[in-house]
């Protein structure tokens, strides 16, 4: 049974159909990609499916619960955790407090919070950095941070909203194997992504939403070479150039 | 630890009453600032009108006492109470409709208005006049002939109060608060249920805040819808942590002694025209806001950082 | 006579759309009513205005701005810090012994139908409406009108189509300055002057400004129009010391439900 299931989202803003009948599924202990051109509509799909917008249509399923329409904290706490594609660190505060605030939502003790973002911050690359001030990081630190956070919840599916973008290509290299190795570990991953090469070489399945709608579905090999996803990023006349 | 054994001996060393009282009313503005620093120094939301629970402290165990005549021990419990039903039902309200920053804070101003207007207008709260709590010394009535007791009253309550945040701070709902501070929204992609949390911290806040006004009737004995609703005690709120440190445990307490250090300095300086210690307050607030944001405890841990 | 009132400050808070956060404008207004000594009000209008204009601009560039860091909350407790320290001053310099001034004009009665209204106040709410009618068309028609509303709605782009925001702002909290002043001179003739005069006006200036929606110019002057019937009606009917509270929960009613007020943008 697949992890998440969300069926005809539809979703406008004013008079703009921002998503328009989109459904997916992800796969247990899989990488699925959520792919398309800029304005296509896949943050608003996450933000759908993480419960920060309710959608005008359709439903989705979450471990087999409906969760459309939920608030985003009960949806966390069943198990779905997102990152924003604009990072929202809590600036104030350490590496190690900001990823034990992940910890909590299931650790009520504070020593024991802090010792498990300690282990988290390790699984990611980051015990260098525990003690610094979250504000003080880099980009990549930054992404990494709100990565590590996400998986302090221990959730079952984690949703990625391009983790890589601004990122150079040794950092995209760095992340990509710790999310293989968050993947691994058993978590199901549904990501956002341009960095095409990272796309294709990570997901097991994409998904391209264009202007709303989800154009294509399938494995890597098959979307690279779809005509109508080449058309949706580089225009008709390099399809048929 | 130390400033607890400071704080608990220093009457054997003072001799003056003017100094007893000088400390007796800096460790009430470092209580009331206090339940102000756990909404806004810990939880991010800025409040102008704290004085709407403050002043529903003050108000309801003098009306109790005064009108239903229940002991001030009651009153005193039943109003700390009624702090915390009012700030559950202003943060009810607020958090409810999503107010934040500029808005929550104006709304918390504006409901310490209605209040004020309501007690001023209403006879059973004394109206125009204010409310007077009888003067009856005794233990039994919370009021004592020897000041130095009230010196202690308020130094219990405020090391209580400096506990509880202590605590706050080292707990989940701590940890809770500060993150919904940062980043709401990222807090609450991280499970966090915002409205529960903010709606504890200004419940808990309510409650301190009426206990400082619980202090306030016993010590003065009297008070009207100025002084109790009123903008200045709102002000007075904020002015200690936001000067010491908001969001962290000893800042109102900084904020309150300093404060009260400027306001004899300038008196000495300037004279008792009225008005001029909160001139002077006026202009370290926006020294502060711009050198020191993070408050003088935040001088203190650069220099802390500094030495070693 | 509320209704007079409520207009002059409606307009009074067209201007603080371009920084989406709300100032003490209020209280100067109070505090510089004092210096009017000696000279007639209306006639102290264009001194007044351009004053005041000079100096908000002053303070919001060098004062307010760099002190804020630009944070909503921030310039809240910065005007709040500034409002204390006038407020205060100005008890101390002028001790809080009420003023008037007695001006000849202030005794005429003129009958509008359905009541007597004091000249002066006629005299404001016109004054009002005009203002209401030049900012429109400052807003509109000058550069410097689309130069604030281009801040407003949109900082960052603005910024980058050559637009200086510091100015911008500046401008704008002097123009707000300006009409505070004029509005001074307007209620001078009718109004009692003591340091805690502009604490009454604060809240009354937040609220038309919510309740006409944060932006809107028009809605400032209709929300002002508005609490004006509303306070005069809760006068009437919850008697005058609790008249008050109208405006207050009306405050807290718009906040809550319609945060963006009623021609507001969204906020």
């Amino acid at each position: 049974m697949a992890v998440l299931e969300a069926r005809g989202i539809v979703r406008r803003f004013g008079g703009l159909l921002a998503v328009s009948d989109a459904s997916l599924e992800a796969q247990p202990g899989r990488i699925t990609a959520l792919i398309g051109p800029n304005g296509a509509g896949k943050t608003t799909l996450f933000a759908i499916v993480a419960g920060f917008l309710k959608p005008d249509g359709g439903s989705v399923r979450f471990d087999g619960r409906e969760t459309t329409g939920m608030a985003p904290h009960r949806i966390c706490r069943l198990g779905l955790v997102r990152t924003f594609q604009i990072v929202q660190p809590f600036g104030a505060l350490s590496v190690r407090e900001n990823i034990a605030v992940g910890a909590h939502l299931h650790e009520r003790r504070r020593a024991r919070a802090l010792e498990e973002a300690e282990g988290i911050a390790r699984q990611v690359g980051m015990e260098a950095q525990l003690d610094r001030p979250a504000e003080g990081l880099t980009i990549a630190g930054r992404k990494r941070l709100e990565l590590a956070r996400a998986l302090a919840t221990r959730p079952k599916l984690l949703l990625l909203d391009e983790v890589m973008a601004g990122l150079t290509p040794t950092e995209v290299g760095e992340i990509v194997a710790v999310i293989k190795r968050i993947r691994d570990s058993g978590v199901t991953i549904l990501l956002i992504e341009h960095a095409m090469q990272a796309v294709m070489s990570l997901s097991d399945d994409i998904y391209v939403l264009n202007q709303g709608r989800i154009i294509a579905h399938g494995a890597p090999r098959d979307i690279a070479s779809n005509p109508q996803v080449v058309e949706a990023y580089l225009g008709s006349r390099a399809v048929h150039a | 630890m130390l400033l607890f054994v400071f704080f608990l001996v220093l009457p054997l060393f003072i001799g003056s009453r003017f100094w007893l009282g000088f400390w007796t009313t800096t460790l009430f503005f470092a209580l009331l600032g206090q339940s102000w620093n756990i909404l806004g120094g810990y939880g991010g939301q800025v409040s102008f009108g704290h004085a709407v629970f403050f002043g529903t402290g003050a108000y309801v165990s003098a009306v109790l006492q005064v009108r239903f005549g229940l002991d001030a021990w009651t009153s005193a419990a039943l109003a700390v109470a009624a702090g915390a039903l009012v700030g559950a039902f202003v943060g009810a309200l607020s958090f409810r409709y999503g107010l934040r920053g500029s808005y929550f804070a104006l709304v918390t101003l504006a409901f310490a208005e209605v209040f004020r207007v309501l007690v001023n207008a209403w006879d059973f709260t004394g109206s125009g006049f204010g409310m007077l709590v009888p003067m009856k010394p005794g233990a039994a009535n919370l009021q004592f002939a020897d000041r130095t007791w009230f010196y202690y009253m308020i130094f219990v309550l405020a090391v209580l109060a400096y506990a509880i945040t202590w605590r706050v701070e080292r707990s989940r709902f701590g940890a809770y608060l500060l993150a919904i501070r940062e980043n709401e929204d990222a807090a609450r992609a991280l499970g966090i249920d915002a409205f529960r949390i903010k709606l504890a911290a200004i419940t808990l806040s309510g409650a301190m805040a009426a206990v400082a006004g619980v202090f306030y009737i016993q010590y003065y004995l009297f008070v009207d819808s100025h002084l109790g609703y009123g903008p200045a005690m709102s002000v007075n709120a904020l002015l200690a942590p936001l000067i010491g440190g908001a969001g962290t445990v000893l800042g109102p307490l900084i904020g309150a002694v300093a404060l009260g250090a400027l306001a004899e300095l300038t008196s000495l300086l300037l004279g008792k025209e009225p008005g001029v210690n909160l001139l002077a307050f006026g202009v370290l607030l926006l020294v502060i806001l711009r050198f020191l944001p993070n408050g003088l405890m935040g001088l203190l841990k650069r220099a802390q950082r500094g030495s070693s | 006579m509320a209704l007079g009132l409520a207009l002059i400050y409606g307009v009074l808070h067209i201007i603080n759309f371009a920084h989406g956060s709300i100032l003490m404008l209020a209280l100067y207004a109070g505090f510089f009513l004092f210096t009017l000594a000696g000279v007639d009000p209306y006639a102290a209008i264009p001194i007044l205005a351009a004053v005041f204009f000079a100096g908000g601009y002053v303070l919001q560039r060098y004062v307010i701005a760099p002190i804020s860091f630009g944070r909503d909350t921030n310039v809240l407790l910065v005007t709040l810090g500034l409002s204390i320290i006038i407020d205060n001053l100005a008890l101390y310099l002028w001790t809080s012994n009420t003023r008037t001034i007695d001006v000849r004009y202030a005794q005429v009665f003129v009958d509008v139908g359905v009541t007597a209204v004091a000249l002066p106040k006629l005299v404001a709410l016109g004054a009002a409406v005009l203002i209401g009618v030049l900012f429109w068309l400052l807003m509109t028609r000058t550069d410097a009108g689309k130069a604030i509303r281009a801040v407003s709605k949109e900082r960052q782009g603005a910024r980058i189509v050559g637009i200086s925001v510091e100015h911008v702002f500046a401008l704008s909290f002097g123009l707000g300055c300006a009409v505070v002043a004029i509005a001074a001179c307007l209620l001078l003739p009718t109004f009692y002057v003591t340091p805690q005069v502009g604490n009454a006006f604060v809240l009354i200036a937040f609220t038309t400004v919510v309740l006409g929606g944060m932006g809107s110019f028009m809605g400032a002057l209709l929300g002002g129009l508005l609490l004006g019937v509303v306070e005069a009606y809760s006068g009437l009917l919850l008697g005058e010391s609790l008249g008050q509270i109208g405006i207050f929960l009306i405050f807290i009613l718009v906040l809550l439900f319609r945060p963006t007020g009623l021609f507001g943008q969204r906020a």
